[in-house]
């Protein structure tokens, strides 16, 4: 008979705590009464609701990463293919800049940015003045190593090179090649890769708060700092927002055993 | 034309991407390199960043930054590592494992400012277990309580407080990374070392190790790199004033919060890139090894 692994059972408890109990107090947070400190009321969550400043945040943040996806799959999808197919040269040139940003975390890209598009480019105001430009294009750089990865899996896991044969021999331009034979067999990484990029913006804080825009992680952190109970319930919310999204990865991947990512919203 | 080597067209299709990677990555980073060397009127110095060495509160941001960069990710590789192992162990239901994964995809994620509130509804002053303890059988005032290996009391927004909340997602991430390794590990290989008679010390000593220890210090060196660069979470837990970290400084720095030399955030993030540098020049050879073993 096999030992019960008694050590092994203490660790998934401890584990366990350390990582319910957070959630357990900010859940018991949320339903306390913002004038009493009482309990049960889910006036916070009214509170967060009908806060204009929340929709209008979160509409941001939402619109960005629309526009961040987009823009990440219509700059990758093509270049990853495109690389698969006549340049597999390339593919550790690749590989090597998706380790870049790791050198270059948010906190140094954004001194970058602002530096080089404020001071030495003395960029137009449309650019720097606006979170859909400027913050679009530095999150497509923040996303680039989950989408690349993302990406680079589903493009390994097809055959490029016959299936662009059978369709150009079929007659179909590059564009339906592209567009309508590669882009329905990689849609699962594509989807993964869209997901991870939503994770990304809407917990995306450091350049956000630096290059002084509103978006929803920059609203949470001013309910944090004036409303105390009603932090509780954006807290669970947004933790929601990345369930939602790691969930949809993981019920996508299921069928090919994709693995759960890591993002940086630190 | 008899050229074999005719322009290169497929090289077209690529040129958006590059372009788009030098606009928004290496001329911005590039940027940073060279402010860090510049002086006001634009010469060479290296003043700005040997001021990182003399001056002391920017010299103490960097050992901070860097000791609760390590010891982050020392307890997290440790306790990640622990709880991956346990996870697998015979006799532990199988759910515990796809659970464990996928909690660990959404913990990893859930950094920055929400992670930091949880905690403070935790263990922070008026926190559900801060209460908890002071409460009846207890009586136990958990900041008036001195951790071990520490010198202060505890406090949630001091080194001690921000690390156990950096380990929110840390020991994920370990657990995420580390956990394909594990399952390399192949049972035939305990049960062949049992058969030739080792114990469980000589199998972890001389098959085990040996074999994870790749995959370890790549996953520590992310850890780190994750714990160096992290703002948001140790922003909102010291408000930009306790906890001096590099990254902090930087955000002073560029909301102007402190009158400073302009270079002096460029300085700054040059230094965290060097050891940013160093770190990934461990891991890539390490990457290389780890991959062999992996099928």
């Amino acid at each position: 008979m096999r030992r019960f692994p008694f050590s092994a059972w203490i660790w998934i408890l401890l584990g366990g705590a350390y990582f319910f109990i957070p959630l357990i107090a900010t859940f018991l947070f949320s339903i306390k009464d913002n004038r009493t400190g009482n309990c049960c009321s889910l006036g916070n969550y009214g509170t967060i609701i009908h806060d204009p400043q929340f929709w209008s945040s979160f509409k941001v943040s939402m619109l960005i990463a629309v526009a961040t996806i987009g823009l990440s799959l219509t700059l990758f999808v093509p270049t990853i293919y495109w690389v698969h197919l006549k340049l597999p040269r390339l593919r550790p040139v690749l590989a090597f800049m998706a380790l870049v940003p790791f050198v270059v975390p948010p906190i140094i890209l954004v001194v970058g940015l602002l530096k080089f598009y404020k001071d030495t480019l003395h960029t137009p105001f449309w650019y720097l003045g606006n979170p859909y430009w400027f913050l679009t294009t530095a999150y497509v750089i923040l996303a680039f190593p989950y989408v690349y990865f993302s990406l680079d899996a589903g493009f390994r896991s097809i055959d490029v090179h016959t299936l662009t044969e059978a369709s150009l021999n079929l007659g179909a331009s590059w564009r339906t090649t592209l567009l309508r034979v590669i882009l329905p067999n990689i849609r699962i990484a594509a989807l993964s890769a869209a997901f991870l990029t939503l994770a990304i913006v809407m917990g995306e804080f450091t350049i956000a708060s630096l290059s002084q825009f509103n978006t929803f992680p920059t609203y949470i952190e001013y309910i944090n700092e004036t409303k105390g109970f009603p932090a509780a319930a954006l807290t669970l919310l947004s933790f929601g927002i990345t369930w939602g999204a790691m969930l949809s990865i993981l019920l996508l991947g299921r069928k090919r055993g994709g693995r759960v990512q890591v993002v940086g919203g630190r | 034309m008899s050229g074999r080597r005719r322009l290169p067209l497929a090289w077209l299709v690529v040129v958006p991407f590059f372009a788009y990677a030098v606009l928004y990555l290496f001329l911005p980073s590039g940027q940073v390199m060279v402010g860090a060397f510049q002086n006001n009127h634009g010469g060479f110095t290296f003043s700005n960043v040997s001021a990182i060495i003399h001056t002391s509160y920017l010299r103490s941001a960097f050992e901070v930054s860097i000791r609760l960069s390590l010891e982050t990710a020392f307890w997290g590789a440790l306790f990640g590592f622990l709880l991956a192992y346990a996870a697998i162990r015979e006799g532990i239901p199988r759910f515990i494992r796809p659970m464990f994964t996928t909690f660990s995809g959404v913990a990893a994620n859930f950094g920055g400012i929400p992670l930091a509130f949880a905690f403070i509804a935790t263990v922070g002053t008026i926190g559900i277990v801060t209460r908890f303890l002071q409460g009846a059988p207890f009586h136990f005032n958990l900041y008036n309580w001195t951790p071990p290996l520490s010198n202060q009391p505890f406090s949630l927004f001091s080194f001690i407080g921000v690390s156990i909340t950096y380990l929110y997602f840390q020991i994920p991430l370990m657990l995420l990374v580390i956990s394909p390794a594990i399952d390399g590990l192949r049972r035939e290989w305990r049960e062949a070392s049992s058969n030739l008679g080792a114990s469980s010390f000589q199998f972890w000593r001389y098959v085990g190790m040996p074999v994870l220890l790749p995959s370890i210090i790549s996953a520590f060196i992310l850890l780190f790199g994750n714990a160096f660069a992290a703002y948001a979470t140790a922003y909102a837990l010291t408000s930009g004033t306790g906890l001096n970290i590099v990254p902090i400084v930087i955000g002073n720095d560029l909301t102007g919060n402190v009158l400073s030399n302009p270079h002096e955030g460029q300085a700054l993030a040059f230094g965290m890139f060097a050891v940013l540098a160093v770190m990934m020049l461990i891991y890539v050879p390490l990457q290389r090894r780890t991959s062999r073993w992996a099928r």
